[in-house]
């Protein structure tokens, strides 16, 4: 191997560890206030990919019908619980706002759908419509079953990765898409080709950590997020509800799902079950991280890239055996200088 | 109320194992050819379920990995028996042994790894492994490999598939016979107690870092002789079903059953598997073939029934099952027992003990000798560093300096677990029994280390004797301590109160030399306490020594020969209980200062 | 209009024991009302039941109101605000960002930064250290902050449970200087304490509580000079407390 291949490989392992490095903050996010591994993240990051792919081929993306829907079945499930709790007039506004919110949206896709309006608003229309799905699968989902154990969490949240993979087929249908690049220019440095796509791969993803920094660090609601993930019970007494949170970080880790999508499509082909394979490896990542840091869940994903990169060249059909296999060492690592309180249950 | 009695013996575990026996010995006989490969795959997800309740459900280790292991059972005999023709059954001994080197490897790594460092490690190698089968030319890459022979019983060859139906159900019910054993033995209390309750486990002389690793190479070998079940009756293999799909569907399985316990497993692997089969044949025709619909049911179910039952479905059904009171422990011969030391001499010497927690110094050079045979009370007012003591004399915590001696030998920073083998046995402040075992075993697991058995000698049950000699031990333990009548109670079920007398008979069971309590009393009622000063009055006669933390000064008062009284870390007072009462300084530190 | 909190025959379970057992107390507006006892005697469990930290029978009433089912969140809301004995900090947030978020229930309401402008006259230290991190400040500031944090919730009833706890004598004397000056502000506070003398001086009323029960109340001054006080917390006389 000489240096320009070197170099070629490295841009690309930092491009696609760029994208996982959102998806492991996503994923240490919501861990961090939900306990929830989110299994389905690779999920969402299809779905927004592929309602880009239908916007910008004309057409009304499946995602209006799956989020319409989920408001339905959310907009239900708020009236009833809350009419259980003698709540007769709060349980028609909770449900007019669960259900309403989200409809607004799909209607107004669905009137975009046909009419190629420009990417820009392609985009913050796939990401507003996959978005609505966070909050939607918290209420429908984990709301009721928050405090189980962790466990109980992880497989329910394996069984959500199944049926959105199966919805993901059919209302996207089995072949494969891949969005238009934003940019196909490219420049040399040298022996180097540097594409354009790539930098904006990196540029974007630097802006929106830093977007992500500058939410949990100086608007209220990020730091009401941080705090209910530093301390549970010490939100609870601000008067932080659970509920609220937990809806709040799945919305957020919906949009940067989406966001991901939005960025790999053009790099990749994506299919309706491409995104678990993909998100395993943000979560190695947010894993390296141990659930809990950003910064070193953003490295570990870097590093998660790069290996995943140069072991492709060296042995494509052992990439998989190479990245999961060096994750060992560090994981071990990991585990060695973390301090772990014994949990019950 | 005879006959509810032996309903109730009917619905035993044993009992429930037997008619399974019986069932699946008669099922090939009468059942359609289609009804006996389903019995095949449900016999075959059930053993390596049952791994996973063990490993998981019971130990508390999670893990996704589990297909690999049945990979390597079906690989390893697909490849002997057909690229060298070697017998299947030795080859399913080859088997074993790679999957036991394997998993001991795999284990030994990923073990370490705690929170959930571990369910991610046993994704990566499940992955690993699984790439590996599709990649291996000898292996036959992704096509697989075809041509496995059928195993042969003598001359009798399983090619049919009711033949093979008998072999593997007889697996399967030796499988959750032997678990079922294992649970109900001194390593399964051990077992049972990984999970939240560690720091228990140790204390009583358990090594938890190594049993781990004995539960984990149980359900990789159980996962391995499932895949050879499954290369001689599929004679073919190829990677698909060793995949992380599948291993994750195995997680379903125990979860969905019920992961706590034996029977789960069955009825977790019983219910998908039907579940994914029912959705295959019904869901095309009721919505059309256009999407994938039965994993979207399918996963519905799987949330909605978490959602409604979060220990899974056994649990739930086992409630509805009558069950018999179980009869009166038998009484058999004591366990041998230490020999007190001579009353007076010097049982425990703490000099100048110190912990610090970065700049915080918790215990700050506290100096302390117990003599045999007193009771001793360790008083003070919140945050004075009683608990920190504590643990420095259990070997939870080492000191920073200083030195804490137990009959002349260094114990500090020693392992729980090694204190524990000296003759220190321990109650904790906020009580840790296991919640979901009774009463019984609870004390029993005190006793850990004065019982021998294995695991082998467990699951074949040649452990009865000793077993009989511990339970009997466990038993007068709960009835000197006043709880006879809740022997068989699930610990959970108990008043915090007298969830504390368990601690503390559990702590006898382990026949002690010296006895730590942390707060034994809090939460006992007035005639509860006078018990307890009794016993422990008791056992000060019988040579016992007693150190206690204790809030409630009225028992503490009464109770204890000497007082030691620590405030911010340091020994303020040390004394009989009436110059402790009138000390300013005591009071002082008690009441707090009056304000100027 | 009547007191502010009413409490009637509560009772909180922990599984099968009772820790508190059939508990009634009121809190005057603007008054000081002290719960004092030994440890374990249910003083900090109580104090979470009315917070809807931990689920319990009997009635409670703020401002009227029955609040026994409410949520934690929705208690906050109404102005129950609970200082607990752990603190409950933010290891990894600032001092700053704390009080912010105190306010977290108020965040639609004005006037917001003055009262941060008050919290931070009132605990000069806390403003020294505004952009210091909740894990690095010593126990004296960390029970500031969270006195601070809670004042920013505007409470109607300010519960604080072992404020001196772990704190050395002087810092405590600061604390306990700053909890009497609360009143003037018209708040009326719960206090829980094990140092009984230091919580008397500056109560108008108190209860003691042995084993979950209310065994003796009266004005603070009277509660002071009991001597049956005393033998609670040393366990003299115990037999004569539980006649009593």
């Amino acid at each position: 191997m000489d240096l320009s291949i070197a170099a070629l490989l490295a841009q690309d392992g930092i491009t696609n560890g760029a994208i996982y490095a959102l998806l492991a903050l996503a994923l240490v996010m919501v861990f961090a206030v939900t306990r929830v591994i989110l299994v389905p993240s690779g999920e969402l990051l299809t779905i927004g990919a592929l309602t880009l792919a239908a916007f910008d081929q004309g057409h009304v993306p499946g995602t209006v019908r799956l989020v319409a829907g989920a408001a339905v079945l959310a907009g239900v499930i708020e009236a009833v619980r809350r009419a259980r709790r003698g709540e007769g007039r709060r349980a028609l506004a909770g449900a007019a706002l669960w259900a309403g919110i989200p409809l607004a949206l799909a209607a107004l896709a669905a009137w975009m759908g046909p009419r190629k309006l420009p990417l820009a608003a392609e985009v913050a229309m796939a990401l507003a419509l996959t978005g609505a799905l966070g909050p939607l699968t918290w209420k429908i989902v984990f709301e009721p079953i928050a405090d189980a154990s962790v466990l109980v969490l992880l497989i329910v949240a394996v069984a959500v990765h199944f049926v959105l993979t199966g919805l993901a087929l059919y209302f996207f249908g089995a072949e494969g898409s891949r969005t238009p690049p934003f940019s196909s220019a490219s420049f040399d440095i040298g022996a180097l080709r540097v594409s354009v796509q790539s930098l904006l791969v990196l540029a974007t993803s630097a802006l929106a950590i830093a977007a992500l920094a500058l939410f949990f660090g100086r608007t209220l609601y990020g730091k009401a997020l941080h705090a209910t993930s530093v301390n549970r019970l010490g939100a609870r007494l601000c008067g932080i509800s659970p509920d609220f949170a937990g809806a709040l970080s799945f919305a957020l880790a919906a949009v940067l799902c989406a966001f991901c999508g939005v960025l790999i499509g053009p790099i990749t082909t994506l299919y309706y079950d491409s995104g678990f394979i993909i998100s395993l490896k943000g979560f190695v990542g947010a894993i390296i991280g141990g659930l809990a840091s950003y910064p070193l869940a953003a490295a570990g994903s870097l590093f998660v890239g790069l290996i995943e990169a140069f072991s492709s060249f060296w042995a494509s059909a052992y990439k998989e055996v190479i990245v999961f296999t060096l994750i060992i060492p560090v994981l071990l690592w990991r585990s060695l200088v973390t301090h772990h309180h014994e949990e019950d249950e | 109320m005879r006959s509810g009695a032996g309903l109730g013996r009917l619905c035993s575990t044993p009992a429930i194992i037997a008619f399974i026996a019986i069932a699946m010995a008669l099922l090939p006989l009468i059942a359609p050819p289609f009804w006996v490969t389903l019995a095949n795959y449900i016999g075959l997800y059930t053993i390596v379920a049952l791994g996973l309740v063990l490993l998981t459900g019971v130990a508390g280790q999670t893990s996704f990995g589990q297909a690999a292991f049945v990979g390597l059972g079906a690989y390893t005999s697909a490849w002997l028996s057909t690229a060298h023709g070697v017998s299947p059954w030795i080859a399913l001994a080859a088997g074993l042994a790679l999957t036991f080197v394997v998993a001991l490897a795999l284990g030994f790594i990923t073990l370490r790894m705690r929170g959930h460092f571990l369910p991610l490690a046993t994704i990566a190698w499940g992955l690993s492994i699984f790439f590996l089968f599709g990649n291996l030319e000898f292996l036959g890459g992704h096509t697989g490999m075809a041509g496995i022979p059928a195993l042969s019983i003598g001359t009798i060859e399983l090619k049919d598939e009711r033949r093979m139906c008998w072999l593997i159900w007889l697996v399967v019910v030796a499988a959750l016979w032997t678990m079922h054993n294992v649970l109900d033995s001194r390593q399964g209390r051990a077992i049972r107690a990984l999970k939240g309750r560690l720091e228990m486990a140790e204390a009583f002389g358990v090594d938890g870092a190594r049993l781990k690793i004995v539960v984990f190479v149980y359900a990789a070998l159980l996962a391995c002789i499932s895949g050879w079940l499954y290369a001689h009756l599929q004679r073919f293999v190829n990677p698909t079903p060793f995949g992380i799909n599948q291993g994750i569907e195995y997680l379903f399985m125990a979860v969905v059953g019920g992961a706590g316990s034996v029977l789960g497993a069955l009825v977790g692997a019983t219910i998908i598997t039907l579940l994914k089969q029912y959705l295959q044949d019904a869901l095309p025709a009721l919505l059309g073939t256009s999407g994938n619909f039965e994993i979207v049911v399918f996963g519905l179910i799987v949330i909605v029934l978490l959602q409604r039952t979060r220990d899974g479905l056994w649990p739930w059904i086992d409630r509805l099952l009558p069950h018999a009171k179980p009869p009166p422990v038998p009484d058999a011969a004591p366990l041998a027992a230490r020999v007190q030391p001579a009353a007076a001499s010097t049982l425990l010497e703490v000099r100048a003990a110190r912990k610090a927690f970065g700049g915080l110094v918790a215990v700050n050079d506290l100096t302390f000798a117990l003599a045999c045979g007193e009771i001793v009370g360790l008083i003070g007012p919140n945050g004075a560093g009683k608990t920190t003591t504590f643990a420095l004399l259990s070997g939870a915590l080492a000191p920073t300096s200083g030195d804490v001696r137990f009959r002349g030998h260094s114990i500090a920073g020693a392992a729980p677990y090694r204190i524990a083998a000296r003759g220190i046995g321990r109650t904790f402040q906020h009580v840790k029994l296991v919640p979901r075992m009774s009463v019984l075993d609870n004390v029993a697991l005190g006793a850990h280390l004065r019982g021998r058995a294995g695991f082998l000698r467990a699951a074949l049950r040649l452990d009865r004797r000793e077993e009989a000699r511990v339970r009997a031990e466990a038993a007068r333990a709960l009835a000197r301590c006043g709880l006879a009548e809740f022997v068989h109670a699930e610990a959970q079920n108990l008043a915090l109160g007298q969830q504390r007398i368990v601690e503390i008979a559990r702590a006898l069971a382990a026949d002690p030399v010296l006895l730590l309590l942390d707060e034994p009393a809090a939460g006992l009622r007035f005639h509860e306490k006078e018990a307890l000063a009794a016993l422990l009055r008791s056992l000060r006669a019988g040579g016992m020594t007693v150190l206690l933390v204790e809030h409630d000064m009225a028992f503490v008062m009464g109770l204890a020969d000497r007082l030691i009284v620590m405030d911010f870390g340091e020994k303020l007072a040390e004394g009989v209980p009436a110059a402790i009462q009138s000390d300013p300084a005591v009071l002082e530190a008690y009441l707090g200062g009056a304000p100027t | 209009m009547g007191p502010l909190l009413q409490v009637e025959d509560l009772s909180v379970a922990y599984g099968n024991v009772e820790a508190v057992r059939d508990v009634s107390l009121t809190a005057a507006r603007g008054r000081i009302v002290t719960v004092i006892g030994p440890n374990g005697a249910g003083k900090t469990t109580l104090l979470a039941a009315l917070m809807g930290v931990l689920p319990s029978r009997g009635g409670i009433r703020h401002d009227g109101v029955d609040v026994a089912r409410l949520a934690i969140e929705e208690r906050v809301a109404r102005g129950i605000v609970l200082v607990p004995e752990k603190r409950e900090l933010f290891a990894t947030m600032s001092v700053d960002d704390h009080l912010a978020l105190g306010a977290f229930a108020r965040r639609r309401e004005r006037g917001i930064d003055a009262l941060r402008a008050e919290v931070y006259r009132r605990f000069p230290r806390l403003l020294e250290r505004r952009r210091q991190l909740a894990g690095t400040l010593s126990g004296g500031e960390r029970q500031m902050l969270a006195l601070g944090r809670g004042l920013m919730a505007r409470p109607a009833l300010l519960m604080l449970d072992e404020p001196s706890l772990g704190l050395a004598p002087r810092v405590v004397r600061d604390i306990f200087t700053i909890i009497a000056a609360l009143r003037d502000t018209g708040v009326t506070i719960l206090l829980v304490e094990q140092n009984a003398r230091a919580a008397l001086a500056i109560a108008d009323y108190g209860y003691v509580l042995e084993t979950g029960r209310v065994v003796l109340e009266g004005d603070s001054a009277t509660l002071a000079a009991d001597a049956r006080v005393a033998a609670t917390y040393l366990g003299r006389g115990h037999g004569a407390m539980t006649a009593g």
